[in-house]
């Protein structure tokens, strides 16, 4: 009765900038079974083929946006992303598109952290309280004003995914406006016309061409792109009450 | 090396670290604080909390309610000032919580929405849908970046503490992107690494959680304290560990045996009724109900599957609709990676390890035997969980003692010098070269996953749900043979950028110890209470010689040392320890006594 385990093949994009010139692919023959997902083969990988390779990851269930890569070219979580959806075939992962690699699957995230420190993601509040004097009132309507754009976990598909960032990397991205939409929405904040400078900005809102593909591999349903025009209608009229309000747009 | 001078030192960037962070902040802006995470903050395992976080928020509700289900759940093993201290302080830190932007799920007028958890009383616990570790963190990392006075050092590795004149004096940590070490002075440090679930085989934790900051106090003298209870989750995925939230359970999910009876009825957890009754049945503690999992599979009751035998944690009588709004998470989970539709069928669960009750000794205001040496969170043993933490109270204890290890540390780092930089430095260096020595190891061909497996397995077999002294004594032998044979360990990797196989190795190290001051405190307590349960004549509770906490002292080179130190109890004299009708049979006794 015993079968020949399976295995499927993984092929590995590789790169060591104390080594390496260029990337270069590496494929690694992985037993298989078809409850296992991309990160347990390529765990699988670094335990017992090649201690040397390395990749992020922690959660295994989608939450910490840790392990993101291209998975047939397709910006993808690997731990949610399944072997048995391409067995027999070969998988090709990639580090995320658009993205220094600092090694194998190890991108470099400095760029959007700088991004996300920048547009100020915490409640400026509107009318400041003490804890003394208990929560903001926020009926469930008003939650659901920004809930979705809260749930970004920051895995960067959408960057990967957007080809304007691929042209301008200082453009300022999917989920980082996302987020700065999150907290201008929020019945608690009124930091808008803070953060609505930004928006404006050469690396603002403005780039985005509604390609659309950010919010199709969203992993969380954060949907990005809906975040990012809504912005530009708000930069819009931004833009043009400057010209009529003494005070500016949006304060 | 590179040198940073910070007055405060923060290790790890999770819920306490942050909270920390921002406390220290707080208190005086001038303090220049370092927050050392292996991770970006927001990867910390933080992040993967379902449930809920515990403050007091209904008319019904009572801080001694609180105080009550807390003690009582811990097994009277807890330290009754500092879970007076705890309840008084969860509301406020949650509400703050809610100032910074926490999108807590909300009631239709617009207040927070609370619900059950196991072993409450009451409603009390906050939460964000079924996300709210997630939310908590997101909301901690993204307010601490108001304050110019964190510098953080993202992805930093913690590899030692720096002692000097028996005091702290500074952290040596790698920069995994270069792999080069960096020497942050401080006068105080906060410890805030979080857990050590990856030392068991199936658990429910991240791959991060690998017991550091533990380590790190235990080999400079502090001891670990209660280490011996760590908590089985009942509700995991088979194989995987993953988590399905109590909170199931709290908006009236069923566990059903393989003839689709709730079993918890027979474990003294009823009578079973339609809708959740507050500590019966599903809405009991972790740890009973995860021994009435063990009985069940005893007695032939469960479903055998690919991963193990597993009961049903059925949602299906909630409907699509609740189970989206409330457990969106849970359902994703349940389809993607099981292909179930919980709306449509049960999902098969069976318990894995999720929590460490025990930690870094630490008194009620957070502070360590070592002088500047603070601990907050799940590497800490504050003395709130006793043998057994109720569900929701961990989220809570990362806001409360964060802030406290923050101010406390802020307090003690104006109040002492700086150590003498020459020696720190000289002992930075010294750290640095050993730890370059693990990478550069010759000796022998032991590979970093099989001695990480053996590690894990062997603390399944012997300090489980139900624990034997023969498979115990078993357990601690095959952890000296481990500890012996990571002499031979090879790192493949030689390089320096991202050499994640050496972290492997230093953080197995880590662990090895962790695991030792678990199974060699599991074995010497020789009585059942809480999660730790036996059967080898050792079935009942032991107050007279086992009302104690358990301390692990690190032994270089040899096995820990155990002693015992004495438990606080200010208001509840240790009694019977009951749930459902027999619970409620309990609590009217035991007013009727009182007067």
């Amino acid at each position: 009765m015993a079968e020949h385990p399976k295995t499927i093949e993984i092929e590995v994009l590789r790169y060591h900038p104390e080594k390496d010139k260029t990337p270069h692919t590496q494929v690694f023959e992985v037993p298989f079974t078809d409850d296992m997902s991309v990160l347990q083969g390529v765990q699988y990988i670094k335990d017992y083929l090649d201690g040397s390779l390395s990749f992020r990851w922690s959660c295994r269930m989608a939450i910490c946006g840790s392990c993101g890569m291209m998975i047939n070219g397709i910006p993808s979580l690997s731990c949610q992303t399944f072997l048995r959806d391409y067995y027999p075939a070969r998988v090709r992962v990639e580090a995320l598109a658009h993205f220094p690699i600092e090694r194998d699957l190890v991108i470099g995230m400095e760029g959007f952290i700088d991004k996300l420190e920048s547009i100020q993601p915490y409640i400026i509040p509107k009318e400041p309280r003490t804890p003394a004097q208990g929560e903001y009132l926020q009926t469930p309507e008003q939650l659901a004003q920004y809930e979705q754009f809260s749930s970004c976990i920051n895995c960067l598909l959408c960057y990967a995914a957007c080809p304007q960032f691929g042209l301008n990397p200082s453009f300022i991205g999917p989920a980082a406006t996302a987020l700065l939409h999150r907290y201008n929405v929020d019945s608690r904040d009124g930091g808008k016309a803070e953060r609505m400078e930004l928006i404006n900005s050469e690396e603002g809102v403005f780039n985005c061409t509604a390609v659309g593909y950010c919010s199709e591999v969203c992993p969380k349903h954060v949907d990005p792109a809906n975040a990012v025009n809504q912005n530009k209608t708000n930069s819009a009229a931004d833009y043009f009450l400057r010209f009529l309000s003494p005070k500016g747009g949006a304060k | 090396m590179e040198i940073y001078k910070a007055d405060v030192i923060i290790v790890g960037g999770g819920g306490a670290g942050l909270r920390a962070a921002i406390a220290v902040a707080e208190a005086d802006p001038a303090l220049k604080i370092a927050l050392v995470s292996k991770v970006y903050p927001m990867r910390s395992h933080t992040v993967a909390a379902e449930g809920g976080s515990a403050g007091v928020k209904k008319a019904s509700d009572s801080l001694d309610y609180h105080f009550n289900d807390t003690v009582h759940g811990g097994d009277w093993l807890c330290e009754q000032d500092v879970v007076e201290y705890f309840v008084s302080r969860c509301t406020e830190e949650l509400t703050q919580l809610e100032h910074w932007g926490c999108p807590w799920s909300r009631t239709e007028d617009g207040h927070v929405n609370v619900r059950a958890f196991g072993g409450m009383k009451i409603e009390r616990t906050w939460f964000a849908a079924d996300k709210t570790g997630f939310h908590m963190l997101h909301t901690l990392f993204q307010t601490s970046i108001k304050y110019p006075s964190i510098k953080r050092f993202d992805e930093h590795f913690c590899v030692d503490l720096i002692v000097e004149d028996k005091r702290i004096a500074g952290v040596v940590a790698i920069e995994i992107a270069s792999g080069e070490f960096t020497l942050v002075e401080g006068r105080a440090v906060v410890i805030a690494t979080g857990g050590a679930g990856r030392v068991f085989r199936e658990n429910t934790n991240g791959g991060v959680v690998t017991g550091d900051g533990m380590a790190l106090a235990y080999r400079h003298g502090v001891p670990l304290r209660d280490m011996e209870f760590v908590q089985y989750h009942p509700t995991c995925m088979p194989g995987t560990g993953l988590l399905f939230t109590e909170a199931c359970r709290g908006e009236g999910g069923f566990l059903l045996n393989k003839d689709g009876y709730r079993y918890l009825q027979d474990y003294g957890l009823g009578p079973a009724e339609p809708t959740p009754r507050n500590k019966a049945m599903e809405l009991g503690p972790r740890d009973r109900l995860s021994q009435a999992f063990w009985y069940e599979q005893q007695k032939g009751r469960t479903i055998e599957g690919p991963h193990g035998s597993v009961v049903h944690l059925d949602l299906r009588h909630l409907g699509e609709e609740k189970l989206r709004e409330r457990l969106p998470q849970i359902y994703e989970l349940a389809e993607q990676f099981l292909g179930v539709d919980p709306a449509l069928a049960p999902i098969p669960v069976r318990p894995a390890v999720h929590y460490t009750m025990g930690g870094i000794l630490v008194d009620g205001r957070c502070a360590s035997p070592l002088a500047g040496l603070y601990a907050a969170g799940e590497c800490s043993s504050v003395g709130i969980h006793g043998a057994n933490r109720l569900g929701s109270n961990s989220l809570s204890e990362l806001l409360v003692f964060g802030r406290v290890a923050g101010e406390e540390a802020a307090r003690f780092a104006s109040s002492v010098a700086p150590a003498a930089p020459a020696s720190v430095l000289a002992q930075a260096q010294a750290v640095e070269q050993r730890v370059l020595g693990i990478r550069q190891n010759t000796r022998g061909n032991e590979r970093i996953a099989t001695l990480r497996k053996e590690m894990a397995q062997t603390m399944e077999d012997g300090c489980g749900i139900y624990r034997l002294a023969e498979t115990m004594q078993k357990t601690c032998d095959k952890l000296d043979e481990l500890k012996e044979r990571f002499k031979n360990v090879r790192v493949e990797d030689k390089s320096s950028v991202w050499n994640t196989d050496w972290l492997l190795a230093i953080e197995l190290e880590y662990q090895l110890d962790v695991a030792q001051a678990m199974a060699y405190s599991a074995i010497n307590r020789r009585e059942s209470r809480g999660a730790h349960q036996r059967l080898d004549g050792f079935e009942q509770r032991d107050d007279v010689n086992f009302l104690k906490h358990s301390q692990a002292h690190y032994v270089a080179g040899g096995a820990p040392r155990i002693d015992y130190g004495p438990v606080r109890i200010t208001k509840s004299q240790p009694g019977t320890r009951a749930y459902g009708a027999a619970g409620e049979k309990a609590e009217q006794e035991r007013k009727a006594s009182h007067g």
